[in-house]
């Protein structure tokens, strides 16, 4: 349809011409001016967060697979996707063979390949993140090859990596400093809490179409 | 009215004799309101992001035709396929292309106001194609048969207790419970087989970043993500309004539009797509096409006066604040988009013939104005319509199609009452004596009464009561 587009185009720039519009300035300091001291953001996200259902655990950059691993086997849950060749990934798996944890499942195919064990059986997905927000309390999800959309999308519980050493003011600030504009990746999310919808009567039902449930594990330093 | 036009004023007094369907309005947007004003109890703040959000706006439409080149340019360079449409025909084909091409039976749908504006649905089905919306409103409005009453809480109109009546009749083992959770679920299992089997996921866009070819949908479900992550298609469709400059532009809005729609301080999920599945990447469409749509939006922004329509973010807040939009709902404007911004937006899309109505079921109360995150001044561009649908010449389609003998001389009447001192006070003396003692069914005074209280007429008039207050009469 190149004719709507020449046609379009044509009549845009022609009635703009006409009555041309100079372009305002814009004013970012009024995002720019929202600060929070470095050790109040994470409370902070903590506080939004939990408002909105979503759960935390705390561990170290030593303990975190052990804690992940006893979280799983105290909430009962039997099976957990993965990105294999992340080095969160391959952290995870050291030492997991024990009889007592979840199944571990590797997501190492396209998602045709996968498609019914991810919607119909697989309980829990894990996933990094870039980082967490704390304007809006919400994480920074950044998919790759290694780590795809739908672990953080079909699973009933998402598992979130969430390292205290990444956490910004604001939205704009997160952009900023990452250098986002610079090579946008197929698909950036920011997440803030377990799939929600208010479609009935305004009432809050938690769990509608992704992941019941939303895990942050922090990981402090 | 012409016959297949959509009668608002009919449609009104049906709504407002539903004694359920005003309570259902009016405690949905009584809590929005409340939820709305304590996401900006910090004045400097909201003064400040909205005067951002406005200049974001602003300074896309300023630059409108090379930031959809660039958009174009930015979208193909990622590998999304990019479509123009002058119509909504054009449009309707141009998804019927990519549908027949892979052969799709089935197509998920995320929520997008430009697919009900082109009706996509309808064109879909007589095609033989069946396509589910996902987002759990507009599923439980498409399962009634009927259309969205709001554009961000589609099925607001209707009660748990309607909803659970729907789903038992609709669903197959659905059981017969009055409760949020389980209903919510029960759509969930149905949807979700969906999800896994459709061909093609379709969405709107809330905003298209022309310097790196992304499109940023935000949502609560996830069914946005469910719909543009795992069939193997996805088509999104936009007005061609909804691009920005940068990516910077964006958090603005994104601060903006669920503080100012639910009263949420951001939407569960934020979700920026720039792309179909790269090599190597395990998941995501294999394929991510862009429909641009005009639909007399490039009229719209010949105007200068009018143009600054096209800065609406779609937020709702005008909506849920309109005293006209509370009491009727949204069914009473049979119109893609009800409210302020539709009454404004609907009318210049499709003619004053077809809507000169909608611009005068407006109180210019002013609330709209107020809340618009966009700073957009819809009781101004109201009151230009009311004037375009009498008068011909104007920008607007269809100008000067209302046009009413009676009405001019009514008015001329007015005028000439207002000129003349003796005139004046005779008629102002005569509703103060005399308009207490008129009876509530008298015709005119009769569509108010018959879902208000009959006003009081004061027993003296204003220019009795200043006078006595020694003020002196001209
Ligand atoms: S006109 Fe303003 S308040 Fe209404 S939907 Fe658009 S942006 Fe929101």
């Amino acid at each position: 349809m190149s004719d709507a587009r020449s046609s379009i185009l044509t009549k845009l720039r022609a009635t703009r011409d006409a009555h041309p519009l100079p372009p305002p300035a814009s004013d970012f300091a009024p995002i720019e001016a929202k600060r929070w001291p470095p050790e109040e953001r994470l409370p902070r996200i903590r506080r939004l967060m939990e408002a909105v259902h979503t759960e935390f655990i705390d561990a170290t950059e030593a303990d975190w697979p052990v804690v992940l691993r006893e979280f799983l086997a105290r909430e009962g849950v039997e099976s957990l996707l993965y990105a294999p060749a992340t080095e969160a990934g391959k952290r995870l798996v050291e030492g997991w063979e024990s009889a007592a944890n979840p199944t571990l499942i590797p997501y190492d195919r396209p998602l045709e390949d996968l498609k019914p064990q991810l919607f119909e059986s697989i309980e829990a997905g894990f996933t990094t993140t870039r980082g967490a927000i704390a304007e809006t309390g919400s994480l920074i999800l950044w998919p790759t090859a290694e780590e795809p959309r739908t672990l953080s999308l079909v699973p009933h519980i998402h598992i979130a990596l969430l390292r205290t050493d990444a956490l910004y003011d604001t939205f704009l600030q997160a952009m900023r400093e990452q250098g986002w504009a610079q090579a946008m990746p197929t698909n950036v999310l920011l997440v803030s809490g377990p799939s929600k919808t208010a479609d009935i009567e305004q009432t809050l039902a938690y769990g509608v179409h992704g992941p019941k449930r939303l895990v942050v594990l922090v990981v402090h330093p | 009215m012409d016959g297949n036009a959509p009668d608002f004023a009919a449609a009104s007094r049906a709504a407002l004799a539903d004694p359920q369907l005003r309570g259902n309005f009016r405690r949905a947007m009584d809590g929005l309101m409340s939820k709305r004003a304590a996401q900006f109890a910090d004045a400097g703040e909201w003064t400040g992001v909205r005067a951002l959000a406005a200049s974001v706006r602003l300074r896309a439409l300023s630059k409108l035709p090379e930031l959809l080149e660039k958009l174009e340019e930015t979208c193909t360079r990622n590998g999304i396929t990019v479509h123009w449409a002058a119509t909504t025909d054009e449009a309707n084909a141009i998804a019927l292309d990519i549908l027949h091409r892979v052969d799709a039976k089935l197509v998920v749908k995320g929520k997008s106001m430009v697919t009900e504006e082109m009706h996509l649905n309808a064109v879909l089905e007589k095609d033989g194609i069946e396509v589910l919306e996902s987002d759990l409103g507009e599923y439980i409005v498409q399962l009634d048969g009927t259309m969205p009453s709001h554009i961000i809480m589609p099925a607001i109109h209707l009660n748990t207790k309607q909803i659970a009546h729907l789903f038992k009749r609709k669903i197959k083992d659905a059981e017969s419970r009055e409760d949020a959770a389980y209903l919510t679920d029960l759509a969930r299992r149905v949807l979700r087989a969906k999800f896994q089997a459709a061909d093609v996921g379709m969405s709107g866009v809330n905003a298209a970043v022309a310097e790196t070819g992304t499109l940023c949908l935000i949502e609560n479900e996830g069914n946005g993500r469910m719909c543009t992550t795992v069939p193997p298609v996805h088509i999104a469709f936009m007005g061609l309004e909804k691009v920005v400059e940068k990516l910077e532009d964006v958090p603005p809005v994104i601060s903006l539009l669920p503080r100012s729609a639910t009263g949420q301080p951001i939407t569960t999920y934020v979700n920026m797509i720039s792309g179909p599945r790269k090599d190597g990447e395990k998941d995501g469409p294999r394929e991510v096409h862009l429909v641009i749509l005009d639909n007399g939006r490039s009229s719209i922004y010949a105007d200068p006066e009018l143009r600054d329509t096209l800065r609406c973010i779609r937020c709702g807040a005008c909506m849920n604040h309109c005293p006209v939009y509370t009491k009727v709902g949204g069914h009473a404007y049979e119109a893609p988009y009800p409210g302020p911004i539709g009454k404004i937006l609907v009318p210049q899309i499709e003619g004053l013939a077809k809507r000169g109505a909608m611009p005068h079921a407006c109180t210019m109360c002013n609330a709209c104005v107020e809340i618009c995150p966009v700073k957009i001044p819809i009781v101004e561009i109201m009151g230009r319509l009311r004037v375009e649908a009498v008068k011909p010449g104007g920008a607007v389609k269809d100008g000067g199609a209302k046009a009413s003998r009676t009405e001019a001389m009514v008015w001329s009447g007015w005028a000439a009452m207002n000129a003349s001192p003796t005139a004046y006070r005779v008629a102002t003396l005569a509703m103060s004596k005399l308009g207490n003692a008129a009876p509530s069914s008298l015709p005119l005074l009769k569509e108010w009464t018959n879902v208000r209280t009959k006003p009081r007429f004061a027993g003296r008039t204003l220019h009795d009561l200043a006078r006595a207050k020694g003020v002196p009469d001209v």
